[in-house]
């Protein structure tokens, strides 16, 4: 029984780091109807910058881990939002008004862009990251709990909350409604498409460093191609949870991170990624909304 | 504006393709040259990196003594960025493009064996300094190694946990994604078993994994008294890490994929204690070793691994087997190298047996502080 709750509370970490990634992918395919596929590159960007950050932080304020941790946590945020946004610019906004598929194509160019681009400038050796937080098991009988996974989990139901109320509440994100509902029909009332745009662009890369930055201190080995499969499985979770929702981000992901959980401890861990991925293709032919999405029919 | 005639465009393609040919052709004959393929960047290119210096550094010593066959010998390294795939690529250009008389190569047996039929059709030798999958050299005669292989490896390691440690109830974490690991599980559940020992648990990983936790969660459910773990260094320390994190306080025992200065790095405290297999402590006081030592950290800065001491002596006696060919014809050197015995090697006396393999003994290592401790030495 120990075993099985202790497997829960795995899956339910893990779930909780894809859950962080996968709020940025349905934050950006809410708006433009468009995967970033450079998504989980800003999330290994994130990495590098808490990489850089961190031991900087360490020095100045020796006493306050934790206060050290948050400046590093935001200022990786706000880095990563600002190269969102400038991917945005010269990547994506030029192609605004081409098809779909030539916006996929170049996510896919920019995104190896960062991997390739990564290689060179951090060097392709894995490196180790600076435990600004240390480890310790906050619960350790019967069942182990560490505060690196409370941070997480607290983390991302933290900003899945901010974010609903940021979309919800304030006056962009009701802008940012408006022009995921139509993009034509909200500028012809005033809104200013390409700020919204761009600051969709904002939000979803600063999650994606949050996450990269609070999956690095728990698993502290970081590499330029490290967003590539923690991506996939965000995206497969978005899909999962109906991608466009933010609650399904969430719910979508802690599936995710149980089922493979589960897999890996009860089955083999060899079946894992196919498992995932049969999870993406199931849920594509039988419900392509998601758990919690809405059937949408598509404007012609 | 001026517009290029059809007769200009095809004048300068022949140019163009003249000149290629030209400098192709252009003669070569006062240098010998040698191809190496390793990790230079990627998942493990810490390997790549000291293996590739030990190699440069036994080459320059080669060059600087005037050669051999009274020629300069140019060794040209490429990087296959820890991608089999790539690997493939590289000796490909190795052997078709730059025209090398021989092969060195790879650390990781999953990328010397990508290359290895390449070698062997193109009648290229291949030289591996360190992979130890029993598979590498089988049914290739051009593919040579000068270390000792896994299901040596596996069986000392058995019997150290089983004697030694008198440890009787293991488990077993392998990456199934890697030959290396695959055949060190095999050899060491086998003679394991033979000693009276038990394999509680088996769980498995692929390479490139960073969350554990699934399956040492099993393992600490079966209370094993040891954990085999033969993968590289840059798992082995997430996964020590976290079974530290989960409470698993048991000896972990691994083999020669562990060495590296990264492992403590991201390990921190939680390998403290523990044991692997490897072809050489650096921290020996024989001159021998002790000179090679020196002189590496002379040269780039760092206290080799195990990997760099190895490249070494590939480089060495590839060098060697050039020498002993006379005509520095690859057939004439795979000859050679057929024929290496009792070569003084810094990893010891190096002989290469009839399977293309050599005998070496291996050392076990204890991990102290931020240093590996020599435990005992195991012979073949």
């Amino acid at each position: 029984m120990n075993e099985f709750l202790q497997q829960v509370i795995n899956g339910l970490s893990l779930g909780s780091v894809y859950a962080l990634i996968a709020l940025g992918y349905t934050m950006v395919y809410g708006v433009l109807k468009f995967i970033n596929f450079a998504h989980g590159d800003v999330y290994m960007l994130g990495a590098y910058s808490g990489f850089y950050l961190g031991p900087m932080l360490q020095r100045a304020m020796p006493n306050n881990p934790v206060i050290a941790f948050i400046i590093t946590l935001i200022a990786s945020m706000i880095i990563c939002a600002a190269i969102g946004v400038t991917v945005e610019r010269l990547a994506y906004k030029p192609l605004r008004n081409a098809p779909r598929l030539t916006v996929l194509i170049t996510a896919i160019g920019v995104s190896l862009l960062f991997e390739y681009g990564g290689q060179l400038v951090f060097g392709a050796t894995p490196r180790s990251f600076p435990q600004i937080i240390p480890s310790v098991n906050v619960i350790s009988q019967p069942l182990v709990i560490s505060n690196h996974q409370l941070i997480i989990l607290g983390t991302a139901i933290f900003l899945m909350l901010l974010l609903n109320f940021i979309v919800l509440k304030t006056k962009l994100g009701t802008a940012i409604r408006a022009v995921s509902y139509n993009v034509q029909a909200a500028s012809l009332m005033g809104i200013n498409t390409n700020v919204v745009i761009s600051f969709t662009f904002a939000l979803g890369s600063a999650l994606a460093a949050a996450a990269g930055v609070l999956f690095s201190l728990n698993y502290p080995s970081i590499d330029p191609l490290m967003g590539i499969l923690p991506g996939l499985k965000a995206f497969v979770a978005a899909v999962l949870g109906g991608i466009g929702n933010i609650a399904g981000a969430l719910v979508g992901s802690f599936i995710l991170g149980l089922v493979e959980t589960f897999v890996v401890g009860y089955l083999s861990p060899t079946y894992r990624d196919a498992i995932a991925f049969a999870i993406l293709i199931l849920i594509l032919l039988f419900k392509p909304s998601g758990i919690l999405g809405k059937r949408e029919i598509e404007k012609v | 504006m001026y517009s290029p005639k059809r007769s200009d465009l095809v004048s300068s393609f022949l140019l163009f393709t003249l000149l290629t040919m030209l400098s192709g052709c252009a003669p070569q004959d006062d240098r010998i040259k040698i191809g190496q393929f390793a990790s230079i960047t990627g998942k493990e290119a810490t390997f790549g990196i000291s293996c590739s210096n030990g190699v440069k550094m036994a080459i320059d010593e080669a060059n600087a003594a005037g050669g051999v066959l009274g020629k300069q010998i140019d060794l040209i390294t490429l990087d296959d960025q820890t991608k089999a795939g790539e690997a493939a690529t590289v000796v490909t250009k190795l052997i078709n493009q730059e025209k090398v008389v021989a092969v060195l190569g790879e650390v990781a047996s999953s990328r010397t064996l990508a290359a290895k039929p390449i070698a062997q059709q193109n009648k290229i030798p291949l030289l591996t300094p360190a992979s130890t999958n029993a598979t590498v050299t089988e049914g290739a005669d051009y593919v040579f190694r000068i270390c000792f292989i896994d299901p040596f490896q596996g069986t000392a390691m058995a019997k150290f946990t089983a004697t030694t440690l008198q440890k009787k109830k293991a488990a077993i974490l392998k990456d199934v994604k890697s030959d290396y690991s695959i055949g060190l599980s095999e050899a060491f559940t086998k003679k394991f078993k033979e000693l009276g020992g038990e394999i509680l648990e088996e769980q498995a990983f692929s390479s490139g994994d960073k969350d554990f936790k699934a399956q040492l969660t099993s393992i600490k459910a079966k209370n094993p008294e040891v954990i085999f773990l033969p993968a590289y260094y840059t798992e082995v320390a997430l996964i020590a890490r976290q079974a530290k994190e989960l409470g698993i306080n048991v000896p972990i025992v691994g083999g020669d994929g562990w060495d590296s200065p990264v492992l403590i790095e991201t390990a921190g405290d939680a390998l403290e204690g523990c044991y692997f297999s490897n072809h050489v402590s650096v921290n020996d006081t024989t001159p021998v070793v002790k000179n090679f030592v020196d002189k590496y950290k002379q040269l780039f800065g760092t206290v080799p691994d195990a990997m760099g001491v190895l490249g070494y002596d590939a480089g060495k006696i590839i060098v060697e087997a050039i020498k002993e060919s006379k005509t520095g014809k690859p057939e004439d050197i795979r000859n050679a190298l057929a024929g290496i015995k009792n070569f003084p090697g810094v990893t010891g006396s190096i002989t290469i047996d009839e399977n293309r393999n050599a005998n070496k003994p291996l050392v076990v290592l204890q991990i102290k502080g931020s240093g590996f401790v020599p435990v005992e030495s195991v012979m073949p």
